[in-house]
């Protein structure tokens, strides 16, 4: 348990400082080779494979739509964007629990490693309103996240993968 | 408050009825302290420890309720919490002033066997009482439930209030001194 709680302080470290790279960088949209060298990979939060289904199906959008789901996949060390990335999304929303299947869709990142999932508004659930992504595909280690929106009222959550090769 | 929520709107039966199974164990955190200190009028500490007895069963069982009605509506979320490995700090706060109710609840069951001096029982009570609604408190501060934010809020002062004005009316700490009434 320790050691989990030090990797979740170390992934909230390792976020803010890639936050902090694309800000500064956000004018060329690229991470300067430099300073992403030695880009940690992200470790999976706790919870986050909690009503976990695999295999949910791509999908344009989950339900009816109204919230947006967004983030980027990167490789660990150098930071470089992938492309075509499936990340599998569920949330409690207005539409239906975590446990329900509709309420699971999956989306592919574009050629800039980022992903965009319009999905059903996300509730609070278990004291807090948050949602719960995966990469599961196998050509990476797979990384479960569970973040938390800061207020109910948000209608957007963004969550972002730094993966490893297996 | 809680039965307008709009949350309720997008939740299941078991996961409402857990909600506000929360909801009457808070109620009762506030009539343990005010029953034990006789501070309800007519029920005078003599009755009012019987009924505290009553309400204590039924608090051991809202908060099994609480918790059970949680774990059929997400099993795997209620087993992080139960092993202290839930990503959110509430539920350590939760499941600690759940243990520690229960201790204060068994203590108050089979208190008499134990053979330990009435004031030491009386104080290990109080400590494990005053603990749990700590626990309970803070849980239930840090959560977005079903309660509005400002009954919630309410409520919690009443609850921490009633705890301390009985634990000092009833000097816990000291040795027991039979209060004269009427």
């Amino acid at each position: 348990m320790i050691q989990n709680r030090t990797n979740r302080r170390k992934f909230l470290a390792t976020s803010g400082a890639v936050f902090g790279a694309t800000l500064v960088t956000g004018g060329s949209g690229l991470l300067v080779p430099a300073s992403a060298q030695g880009l940690a990979p992200t470790p999976t939060m706790r919870g986050g494979a909690n009503n976990y289904i695999a295999g949910a199906p791509i999908v344009d959008r989950i339900g009816n739509g109204g919230f947006w789901m967004t983030g980027s996949v990167r490789r660990a060390g150098d930071g470089a964007p992938l492309a075509g990335q499936r990340v599998q999304i569920w949330a409690h929303t207005t539409e239906g629990h975590e446990r329900d299947p509709h309420s699971h869709g999956a989306t592919l990142t574009d050629e800039n490693g980022e992903f965009r999932l319009e999905m059903p508004q996300i509730v609070p659930a278990f004291g807090r309103p948050h949602g719960h992504l995966a990469y599961d595909s196998g050509e990476f280690k797979t990384v479960f996240l569970r973040p938390i929106m800061p207020s109910a009222g948000d209608t957007s959550l963004s969550a972002h993968f730094v993966l490893e090769p297996v | 408050m809680a039965a307008t929520s709009p949350l309720l709107a997008w939740r299941a039966p078991v996961y409402i009825a857990a909600g506000f199974a929360g909801v009457i164990a808070l109620v009762i955190l506030l009539l343990q302290p005010l029953l034990a200190g006789g501070y309800l009028p007519g029920l005078p500490t003599t009755f009012g420890k019987r009924v505290h007895r009553w309400t204590g069963f039924a608090l051991v069982a809202a908060i099994i309720i609480h918790v059970g009605g949680l774990w059929l509506t997400s099993p795997p979320d209620v087993v992080d919490a139960l092993l202290f490995a839930s990503p959110t700090p509430f539920a350590v706060w939760g499941v600690t002033a759940m243990w520690v109710l229960f201790a204060a609840a068994l203590l108050a069951a089979f208190g008499q066997r134990l053979r330990v001096r009435p004031q030491t029982w009386r104080l290990g009570h109080a400590v494990l009482a005053l603990v749990g609604v700590a626990g309970s408190v803070v849980h239930a501060m840090l959560i977005d439930g079903t309660m509005g934010t400002l009954s919630k809020t309410l409520l919690c002062a009443l609850v921490i209030g009633a705890t301390i004005k009985v634990l000092y009316d009833l000097r816990v700490w000291s040795r027991i001194t039979r209060r004269r009434i009427g």
